[in-house]
C-alpha cells in the first residue's frame, strides 16, 4: 500500500525521479497547489476507496500523515 | 387590484425542497399564497419543509430525481401547475483526471437529466398551466468555475442552454422559463465536506458585499419569478450572487 500510494502521490507531484520521505511536509513541495490537493484526495479514493473531508485533510501535514490517513480509512 | 408578486391561487412544484434553497423557496412561496408540492428523496425532510409552510393547500411526495420510475410516479400525482421549480441538485468534486463516467451520469443525472425529464412529462400531459412559470436553479460556477467542479459547471451550463431553449419552445403558451444562477449560498450541499472552514472563510473574501448567499436571497428571486410580476420574462439567466462575478 505505503509504495503505491507514494507512486501516485509522485505521479501527481511530477516528482517521479525524486525520493519521497514520510516525514515531509507535502505542502512545501514546489508543485503542491490548490487543485493537487483536490488531485490527492481523488486519489485516495480511486485507488483505495478512501474518503477523506477537506476539513480532516487540512489537519494533515506530512506524507506519512496522508499514509496513516488513508490506512486508518481503508480497516 | 391584484397585487402582482401575490402566489394566492397558484399550485406550484418545488424540487430539492427538503433543505436548503428548495425549502426556502417553498417557505416564501408558502407565505405569499401558493399551494406547495414539495418533493425530494428524504421522506422526513420534506415533512419538515411541510411543516414550516403557511397554511394553505400543500403536498409530499418522495421522489428521487435520479430514477425514471420515481419521475413517472410524482408526475402522475401531480395536478396541473402554475410553477415549477427545479432546485434538486448535488455537487461532485473531482479534478479533471480523475473524472469517470459514473461520475459524470451521477452528477448529470440529478442536475439536469432529472429535471428535463419531469418537465417532458408534464409538457407532454399538458399540466403546465398557459401563462406558467419554470424556474432551474443554475449556478454562477456554470460561467464562473472553481477548480475540482468542472462537471458540476458543465451540468449548470446545460442548465442554462436547455433554460434558454425551452423559453423559445413554450413562448407561445405564455410559459415563462428562467434560470437562477446564485452565488455560494450557505447550505447543506456545500456542507459536503468538500470545502473546509479555512477555504470558507478566503473564499468570504470574493463577494465585495462581504458574505455569502442565504437560501431566503434566493427564494426572494424566485418568489418574483414565480408570480404574475415577470410575465415579461423568459429566457433569462439572473444572476444573484453579492458581485463575486463582476470581478
Amino acid at each position: 500500500m505505503y509504495e503505491k500510494f507514494v507512486e501516485q502521490l509522485k505521479e501527481i507531484l511530477e516528482m517521479e525521479n525524486t525520493e519521497i520521505q514520510t516525514d515531509d511536509k507535502f505542502r512545501e513541495y514546489e508543485k503542491w497547489d490548490s487543485l493537487v490537493a483536490l488531485s490527492v484526495i481523488a486519489m485516495m479514493d480511486d485507488e483505495f476507496g478512501v474518503v477523506i473531508s477537506a476539513e480532516d485533510f487540512r489537519k494533515l501535514i506530512t506524507v506519512g500523515d496522508l499514509i496513516d490517513a488513508v490506512k486508518k480509512r481503508m480497516q | 387590484m391584484q397585487d402582482p408578486y401575490s402566489l394566492t391561487g397558484k399550485t406550484i412544484l418545488v424540487t430539492g425542497a427538503s433543505s436548503g434553497i428548495g425549502r426556502a423557496i417553498a417557505v416564501q412561496a408558502s407565505q405569499r399564497g401558493a399551494g406547495l408540492w414539495l418533493t425530494a428523496r428524504n421522506q422526513q425532510r420534506l415533512d419538515e419543509t411541510l411543516g414550516l409552510l403557511s397554511p394553505g393547500q400543500h403536498e409530499v411526495f418522495a421522489a428521487d430525481m435520479g430514477r425514471d420510475t420515481d419521475i413517472t410516479a410524482l408526475a402522475a400525482h401531480l395536478p396541473v401547475l402554475d410553477g415549477l421549480v427545479l432546485c434538486a441538485g448535488m455537487l461532485k468534486t473531482l479534478p479533471a483526471a480523475f473524472i469517470k463516467r459514473e461520475s459524470l451520469e451521477q452528477v448529470f443525472n440529478v442536475n439536469l437529466h432529472g429535471s428535463v425529464l419531469l418537465l417532458q412529462r408534464l409538457l407532454k400531459k399538458k399540466w403546465l398551466r398557459q401563462g406558467a412559470s419554470v424556474c432551474f436553479i443554475s449556478s454562477v460556477a456554470s460561467m464562473h468555475p472553481t477548480l475540482g467542479n468542472a462537471i458540476y459547471s458543465a451540468s449548470k451550463g446545460a442548465i442554462n442552454s436547455f433554460t434558454r431553449a425551452l423559453a423559445l419552445e413554450l413562448a407561445p403558451k405564455q410559459i415563462r422559463v428562467n434560470a437562477i444562477l446564485p452565488g455560494f449560498v450557505e447550505t447543506a450541499l456545500i456542507d459536503d465536506g468538500a470545502i473546509n472552514q479555512e477555504q470558507l472563510l478566503k473564499h468570504k473574501q470574493n463577494y465585495p458585499i462581504g458574505r455569502f448567499g442565504k437560501p431566503e436571497d434566493i427564494a426572494y428571486l424566485s418568489v418574483y419569478l414565480l408570480s404574475d410580476a415577470s410575465q415579461w420574462m423568459t429566457g433569462s439567466l439572473l444572476t444573484i450572487d453579492g458581485e463575486y462575478s463582476i470581478k
